[in-house]
């Protein structure tokens, strides 16, 4: 009746996650009866559930991100401090635990912390910078979003209900086969990232569509901000990376449940050609991560230098250039595998022509930085850490580009330093400095800049303490996913390594009290206006937050940084410009679609994982009814009066005006 | 817009100092590793790369990170000698140099890694007079097999060689994928049920090297090291007619048991070979190994119900 | 907020074309009509991103055998001529079908759109019959790894095509309550789209799987 599902898939043996899930499982309820109890559910429902406002959506992927983070960094410290313990000994994670532990991390960091915030930055700006009212299918957007949440979901599931993968983050065949893995680890990552892959496969679609087809009238390719190009280039690999895992994971789920033979060691199987299908999405995949985070910085940069990004067009050309040339260098992924001189060179000269583009971006900022008039707030903290962090990360990823030297560096701790080094120092630092840069768009109020700042130095002192010890022990000869180690030469630097984790820790306590101390003092950090930056770009002509509509009317763009001109002829005349004549605005309807998908999807997921096939069967037949109930409702937009159109325009208008009376001259 | 700027000056000089200590520390301990203390040709040439590679790309690097630090510093907002240049967003000149400065780097690492590539390549044999040594290798869950067929025996978890003469290792796997990984003698290779790849190696003078998987292969994975023993040939001579006295014997059926998932596996030797047993694996006339299975005891499977 | 009219034009990065008064190249956002038929043309060049996976798997796995059949000795060329046959004519009246959408039709829409299906479900017949008849004499695809891509790639698209049947029973019972209103278009030319789009891989399917099967 449920298929393969019994109680021995509950962990009542095992203390660890027992206790783990009953933790997270209080949390959950916890906090749905509060907002049961407080009334949330309505509002929740009809302005954030079934929202397909791109600034809602953006808003709930960083929210799932977030919380994802707190469960990846859970198994981080996890996993450092049981190395500090395993010493001649066994520590306290057996390594069946020990296993999905680090499986979980990476999959959970890459899939559900960074993917959903980066997207989530990007639904949230773009169609505020391109100066239009949505994105290309809102309704899909939700649907995306959905999805995504969806596989978050049923990796946590595996927390209490079976285990996750024990293969680490990719599941490389043969030991992913059933053979090896006959526990339903595997089929847990396969089915989350199946659905979760699909929400981003669409996302990315939406997002091109989007800024290819919808830019406000006069808004060419060259006049675009920066952070919508290198948006436009993660897109398109999302597009044409995301079908190769889609693909992959489908051949690795029909080897598993239906005896096909594509990585197994009997029948002919191939488990190379695994490797090579998966980092053809893999490598795609980190420049996925990266882009965005650049365009976060391209917009940190020039705006709080007061100056215009310097090098605009060979910025487009780099970024163009990383998205077309992030296909061609997958193999130095498995230099190890023994491909001959010809193949190892040749894929080792791409990896490092890539890194040319790479490096003029990091010099195009850098004399952004020249000339400038900086301000030093969190941002830009997170900014300047990120130049100097992501260079020395990029160095190391150049130098084991040489084949031989990944000959020794292989599968080391220096690999897990140098991609660490380029996630967090790129990455990570990209999302939190464009988190603390648009809230006050999102929200109203700006982050608390003190805890802000702390959490910034912390982060950064707890990465190199955390990491560069990490480097040492590629050199020390210590190879990753270790349970338990005898070399007394490794354990000084682990220890070290442990307390840098432990002061990340204490940077995100100071992100989570920033949060509260923000949300406390909301009405101290106000912004008024709209523009708490002295931005450059269109998301800052809006109110904060904007209204649903974004602009009243949409702008005439005639040059570069269209806002920064507006705003600099409304201060040469002294006043605004006139008030444009208002009209009626139509916005798409929300809808339950999303959600509802979702429910649906979750039914398939761990139905398939746990092989109760009449479950299957009605999750197909449900999401299918879902399509269908979607495509046949009659009212799919609504109406916004002009009138309140009007009334929301003035008053942000009003509070403009006030700003630039007060305003005096003199720059900063 | 609510200004937002402060003088910074104090918190670059720290930050700066702690990046360099840093720095130091981690070069310091890293001079005194295994990587940089190879004990054969392979590895040495393998760290002069290395370290060449390295030493041309932070001649960009640190200039670039103290340029960045400089200029942050620099234009800080409170700075008011520094000129505010509000319209320079273009430049053909720097332009020039920015995308010349990474290309004259990477063409010249580009070549550097084409030569090296191929003179470095595991399957090309070492030059040298000295006839190679042959050892077949055969990872399994979770220990090391290791088959001397010149000699006619077989170790398990303890690789002895001759010093001075090169080896000629044959891999293949049991059935995962691992990776053979003798960090102070150079470059590694992965192991491939139904795949035999090569690869050469030598230890220049006698010493135990520490061996090790380098790929993650399960529950067992960290047991996977060796202790790889390089003597005199007089020594490997006697090593080889001694373990020819006494020990099991390896044919398809004590292999058969062997592949069994087992961990911690204490050093072992096989007083004579199958014939062709190595091939054997390779063209996968032997069986891949076993996987958990469900009557493993102490694994728990949860959730495997019927 | 309307037109910008600053006195000097701003253009940091000198491109030359700033602030002099013009839309650019920009007219402001496309219509939905382009940007629902853009968006699904990314989406099936996403789906052929897939079909290339299996179609590189395909091309690695085609000569793992595992001493069991090729395709020379599996594949029945006249059924899969018959299978071009049923699909490059189905495309035919589903170009039909919108035709008469264009003039507004609704009787010739149905007809056609409905020989559409009878065509794609007579396709699927001839695919299933061969998998379940290449089953039964034990070429299934846990036989080899070619027999597991020949399957996967065929039947990946055969799925593709069964989903379509089922886009196609809503799509005509959706113009049945509707009508030709603006979405229902939309709908329908992304339906076309799709439909042509499954064609075309037909095409690239028989040509590496059943033709090049025949060589040596």
């Amino acid at each position: 009746m449920l298929g393969k599902l019994n109680w021995a898939a509950l962990p009542l043996d095992e203390p660890i996650p027992l206790v783990a899930s009953a933790m997270v499982i209080c949390v959950i309820i916890g906090v749905l009866v509060l907002a049961v109890m407080k009334g949330w559910v309505p509002y929740l429902w009809r302005e954030w559930i079934t929202s397909v406002d791109h600034k809602r959506i953006g808003v709930m992927y960083c929210v799932l991100a977030l919380v994802m983070l707190l469960r990846g960094f859970t198994d981080a410290l996890m996993m450092r401090s049981q190395q500090v313990l395993a010493f001649h000994a066994a520590g306290y994670l057996p390594p069946s635990h020990y296993d999905q532990i680090f499986s979980a991390h990476g999959t959970i960091m890459i899939f559900f912390v960074a993917m959903p915030f980066v997207i989530g930055l990007m639904n949230f700006v773009i169609p505020l910078q391109l100066g239009v009212r949505d994105v290309a299918f809102p309704t899909l957007n939700s649907v995306s979003f959905w999805l995504t949440a969806v596989g978050a979901l049923l990796t946590n599931i595996s927390l209490f209900v079976g285990e996750f993968a024990k293969t680490g983050w990719l599941p490389y065949p043969p030991l992913s086969e059933l053979t090896y893995s006959p526990g339903v680890g595997v089929d847990y990552w396969l089915w989350s990232l199946q659905i979760s892959g699909i929400g981003t496969l669409l996302s990315g679609v939406n997002l091109v569509v989007t800024i290819l087809k919808m830019r406000a009238p006069g808004m060419s390719y060259l006049r675009m901000p920066m952070f919508c190009w290198t948006a436009l280039a993660s897109n398109l690999l999302v597009v044409a990376a995301f079908p190769i895992l889609t693909a992959t994971s489908a051949m690795l789920i029909l080897d598993r449940y239906l005896g096909f033979h594509f990585f197994t060691n009997e029948a002919g199987g191939n488990a190379v050609m695994f490797m090579n299908l998966i980092w053809a999405w893999g490598h795609p995949e980190v420049y996925i991560l990266i882009l965005p985070a650049f365009g976060v910085f391209s917009e940190v940069i020039s705006t709080f230098s007061g100056k215009p990004l310097f090098g605009y067009r060979s910025m487009v050309m780099a970024t163009m250039a990383i998205c077309v040339l992030a296909f061609m260098v997958w193999l130095h992924h498995f230099f190890t595998m023994g491909a001959g001189g010809d193949v190892n060179a040749f894929f080792g000269i791409m990896t490092m022509v890539i890194a040319v583009p790479t490096g003029v971006k990091v010099y195009n900022w850098l004399f952004t930085l020249f000339g400038g008039r900086i301000r030093y707030t969190s941002p830009v903290l997170w900014s300047i850490g990120f130049m100097v962090t992501f260079v020395i990360g990029g160095m190391t990823g150049v130098l084991m580009a040489v084949p031989p030297a990944d000959f020794v560096l292989h599968n080391s701790l220096f690999l897990i330093a140098h991609f660490h080094n380029v996630i967090i120092g790129g990455v990570l630092f990209g999302v939190f400095a464009g988190y603390t840069y648009w809230f006050p768009k999102a929200f109203g109020f700006r982050l608390d800049e003190r805890w802000g700042k702390a959490a910034f130095w912390l982060w950064l002192i707890g990465f190199y303490v955390a990491f560069m010890p990490l480097y040492v022990l590629g050199f020390l000869g210590m190879t990753r996913r270790m349970q338990h180690y005898d070399v007394a030469a490794w354990r000084p630097w682990l220890l070290v390594a442990a307390a840098g984790a432990l002061l990340i820790l204490a940077g995100i306590g100071c992100q989570i009290a920033q949060l509260a101390v923000s949300i406390k003092n909301r009405h101290k950090l106000q912004d008024l206006t709209g523009d708490p930056w002295d931005g450059r770009s269109l998301e800052w002509a809006t109110a904060s937050p904007p209204p649903a509509f974004n602009f009243a009317i949409m702008p005439d763009v005639r040059g570069e940084e269209p806002y920064w001109t507006m705003k600099q002829t409304a201060i040469a005349r002294h006043q605004l410009r006139e008030e444009a004549h208002y009209e009626a605005i139509e916005a798409p309807r929300n809808t339950s679609t999303g959600i509802i998908a979702a429910f649906f999807a979750t039914l398939i997921g761990f139905a398939m994982i746990w092989h109760i096939w009449w479950m299957v069967a009605l999750g197909l037949a449900g999401a299918f009814a879902t399509f269908v109930a979607f495509a046949w409702r009659e009212q799919s937009e609504i109406t916004i009066p002009a009138a309140e159109v009007a009334a929301i325009d003035r008053a942000n208008r009003a509070a403009r005006s006030m700003a630039l009376s007060q305003m005096t001259r003199s720059p900063q | 817009m609510p200004p937002l700027a402060g003088d910074r000056s104090g918190r670059f000089l720290r930050r700066t100092a702690l990046g360099a200590w840093l720095t130091l520390a981690t070069l310091l301990e890293g001079c005194r590793s295994e990587l940089m203390n190879p004990q054969g040709p392979v590895g040495s040439d393998e760290k002069t790369i290395l370290l060449n590679a390295l030493g041309v790309m932070l001649v960009i690097v640190v200039p670039t990170i103290l340029a960045t630090l400089l200029f942050a510093w620099w234009f800080r907002a409170s700075n008011k000698r520094a000129r505010y240049r509000p319209t320079f967003a273009y430049s053909g000149r720097i332009e020039l140099v920015t995308w010349s400065i990474p290309i004259l780097v990477v063409l010249f690492l580009g070549g550097l890694t084409w030569v090296s590539s191929h003179t470095l390549d595991p399957a090309q044999p070492l030059s040298g007079k000295t006839p190679a040594v042959n050892v077949q290798v055969v990872s399994l869950d979770w220990k090391w097999l290791f088959i001397y067929p010149d000699q006619g025996v077989a170790s398990v978890n303890a690789l002895v060689v001759p010093a001075g003469a090169p080896i000629h290792l044959a891999l293949t796997s049991s059935g995962v994928m691992n990776t053979f990984f003798v960090p102070q003698l150079g470059g590694m290779v992965y192991t491939m049920n139904g795949m035999a790849e090569d690869l050469y190696l030598q230890a220049d003078h006698p010493g135990v090297f520490a061996g090790r998987s380098a790929h993650f292969s399960g529950d067992g994975f960290s047991d996977m090291h060796f202790d790889v023993r390089a003597v005199t040939a007089a020594a490997f001579a006697a090593w080889a007619e001694q373990t020819r006295r006494a020990g099991p014997v390896l044919d398809a059926a004590s292999y058969a048991t062997l592949a069994k998932q087992t961990r911690n596996v204490t050093p072992f030797t096989y007083r004579d070979v199958g014939p062709d047993l190595f091939e054997q694996i390779v063209e996968r006339r032997l069986a891949p190994g076993p996987g958990p299975g469900p009557d493993r005891a102490g694994q728990a499977q949860p959730g495997l119900g019927s | 907020m309307s037109a910008i009219d600053s006195a000097a034009p701003f253009d940091p990065y000198r491109l030359g074309r700033g602030g002099d008064g013009d839309l650019g190249q920009a007219g402001g956002p496309a219509p939905k009509r382009v940007i629902v038929a853009y968006g699904f043309w990314i989406f099936l060049l996403s789906d052929i991103v897939m079909f290339s996976a299996f179609f590189a798997s395909y091309a690695v796995l085609a000569g793992a055998t595992a001493h069991g059949p090729t395709g020379r000795q599996i594949f029945d060329l006249g059924e899969v001529a018959a299978e071009t046959a049923c699909l490059l004519l189905s495309s035919f009246s589903c170009g039909m079908a919108a035709v008469a959408t264009g003039a507004r039709n609704k009787t010739a829409f149905y007809l056609a759109m409905i020989v559409t299906f009878v065509l794609g479900a007579i396709f699927i017949t001839l695919e299933v019959r061969e998998f379940i008849g290449l089953i039964e004499a034990g070429d299934g695809p846990s036989r080899s790894a070619f027999l597991s891509a020949f399957f996967a790639l065929v039947g990946c698209h055969g799925a593709h095509v069964s989903a379509g049947l089922l886009w196609l029973l809503t799509m005509i019972a959706q113009v049945y309550a509707k009508g030709f209103r603006a979405e229902m278009l939309r709908r329908i030319l992304c339906f076309n789209l799709f439909w042509h789009a499954l064609d075309i891989i037909w095409v690239a399917v028989f040509t590496v799987v059943y033709l090049l099967a025949g060589r040596p």
